[in-house]
């Protein structure tokens, strides 16, 4: 710590702009050290979404680091404004007279190229960062669009050359269903997928815009009407999945969440076979798989027309059955 | 103190007209907060619909409610003691087995999601429509679906048809209709667990000249959704 020479009088001689800043740098490098050794080590391994997948790991160690580098700059703010605040408080006894400004920013050209080239430099490699995290898990988890760029190894645009296990994740006012494509098409009510696997989400809405965030997956992607947005994971740890809509879509959006499950490889074969026997008479009441499916004028119904992928055709109203018992 | 006597001399009013003055504002300010806080956490009133295990929740389900601020609005009724009660607010026991019947009045369309066709988290995956025990009700049959009963938390779906667009005599307001008109009856058990509160709600777009048939009453509290608490 720093002390001040002692004045003519005895009394304590005022410090320099210059140790008053070398002060203030020395307490913000030790805190800085400390704090950023913690959030890094202690609480990073404990941040969302946890570790549940490859995309969750990810965003988690994508946290870690963005919390460690912010630490430093919010200490370096707190630091400042309790130097401050001690040291440069005005008392109520001070004469006007003595009052004076601090050291003028404008026209200090060592402090100004000193502070953009620390940020710049912060915000530019935070961008490299981000956009190589980005890319390294073919878009770490988050709705990419129709014709995603960054794609995992087996995906093909082609139905029949996809090697990936498609789920498609259906949101309506206010639930989530999930279908099949490549196990007849089937729907249910809970997400299960199996562990290991490289897993296409291809997300849709029938009404609104609503957002499917499987939480502890870290897969998060918008749900729209009329579109097809597809996100890529792989879950690496078999338990449950925790799935919201994130996006406000009325007054039932709070209790717009679904449940579902990672399970191994064969009690994936076992699941599906059990549900698609389950659901053997509904599938032919429901419309072939299309990417996306559109309201029609009547108020209901979803149109498999407007899928442009050649399907077989869908149940006809004259011959179906009223009901099944 | 200097500055208070500046601030005094400005007003021009004195200690206690400064006082008065903003005890007025206050009162004014807090009325207004203490009337929205009111009106936004208003819900209508809370229905015992089943007392008891062995007693039937009976709702109906009508096109127009005919009463209140949206009088043409679909809505649901529910019966307390005998009385129709326009309320979505529901009691039930827990851990029992609750038989709901259900008078369905209202025209149907297609459902936006067929998956709804089949019935889910009843007892037996069941529901008897008009005294015929089914799985699986058609959307794309003539009535179409009235409306769904559904309570997602609980994994409960039930299908409802609409009446036959051949029916001749529909109700119409005012409500509760009498089971002379054309209905469909519809009803199912279902096992309450822990207590608790549970949103119910339909699935099919009913809010007729709304966007996508999900505004008005289907976002509305009180009239297509509503709460079925759950109770020890």
């Amino acid at each position: 710590m720093m002390t001040a020479k002692a004045g003519p009088s005895g009394e304590p001689a005022e410090l320099s702009d210059r140790q008053h800043l070398s002060r203030i740098g020395i307490i913000w490098l030790v805190l800085s050290v400390v704090c950023m050794a913690l959030v890094y080590f202690a609480w990073g391994p404990h941040m969302p979404p946890g570790t549940d997948s490859v995309q969750a790991k990810g965003q988690q160690f994508d946290n870690t680091v963005l919390a460690t580098v912010a630490t430093p700059v919010i200490l370096f703010i707190w630091v400042y404004l309790a130097y401050v605040l001690i040291n440069w408080r005005v008392r109520a006894d001070t004469p006007v007279a003595e009052l004076r400004d601090g050291p003028a920013i404008r026209g200090n050209l060592r402090f100004q190229a000193t502070w953009m080239i620390v940020t710049g430099a912060t915000v530019l490699s935070m961008f490299i960062f981000g956009t190589y995290e980005l890319v390294k898990d073919s878009g770490s988890g988050t709705g990419s669009g129709q014709a995603p760029i960054w794609t995992p190894a087996g995906y093909s645009v082609d139905a029949s050359q996809n090697k990936l296990l498609v789920v498609q994740a259906i949101g309506q006012q206010w639930r989530w269903t999930f279908r099949y494509p490549q196990f007849g098409g089937i729907e249910t009510s809970q997400l299960v997928i199996p562990a290991g696997q490289e897993i296409q989400y291809s997300v849709t809405s029938l009404d609104v815009i609503h957002s499917f965030w499987a939480t502890n997956l870290g897969i998060k992607a918008d749900a729209n009407p009329g579109v097809n947005n597809i996100a890529f994971g792989q879950a690496t740890k078999i338990g449950p999945i925790d799935i919201r809509c994130a996006e406000l879509c009325g007054v039932w959006h709070g209790a717009m969440y679904a449940t579902g499950q990672v399970v191994s490889r064969n009690d994936f074969q076992t699941w599906i076979a059990a549900e698609q026997y389950a659901h053997k008479d509904l599938i032919t009441f429901l419309p072939p798989y299309a990417d996306f499916y559109l309201p029609q004028s009547d108020g209901g119904f979803y149109d498999p027309s407007a899928n442009p992928l050649p399907n077989p055709p869908g149940p006809t109203p004259a011959t179906s059955p009223t009901v099944i018992p | 103190m200097t500055q208070i006597d500046d601030s005094k001399a400005q007003l021009g009013l004195p200690r206690s007209g400064r006082l008065a003055l903003v005890t007025g504002v206050l009162v004014v300010v807090g009325a207004a907060l203490a009337f929205t806080f009111a009106y936004l956490i208003s819900y209508p009133s809370t229905v015992v619909a089943a007392a008891t295990a062995s007693d039937t929740v009976v709702l109906q389900s009508v096109g127009a409610i005919g009463l209140g601020n949206h009088p043409t609005w679909v809505s649901y009724m529910a019966q307390e003691n005998g009385n129709w009660v326009h309320s979505t607010v529901l009691t039930v026991p827990a851990n029992s087995d609750v038989h709901f019947k259900i008078y369905q009045y209202d025209s149907g369309s297609p459902l936006r999601n067929p998956y709804m066709d089949q019935v889910a988290g009843t007892v037996g995956g069941t529901e008897t429509l008009n005294g015929q025990v089914v799985r699986i009700v058609n959307d794309n049959a003539d009535g179409g679906i009235g409306h769904t009963f559904a309570i997602p938390s609980l994994g409960v779906y039930v299908p409802m048809p609409g009446i036959s667009s051949l029916q001749t005599n529909a109700c119409s307001t005012p409500v509760p209709c009498a089971t002379t008109f054309d209905h469909n009856t519809v009803e199912f058990t279902i096992h309450t667990g822990a207590p608790g509160t549970f949103t119910w709600q339909c699935f099919v777009p009913c809010g007729l000249g709304f966007l996508i048939g999900n505004g008005g009453p289907m976002s509305t509290f009180g009239y297509m959704g509503g709460y079925l608490k759950v109770v020890a």
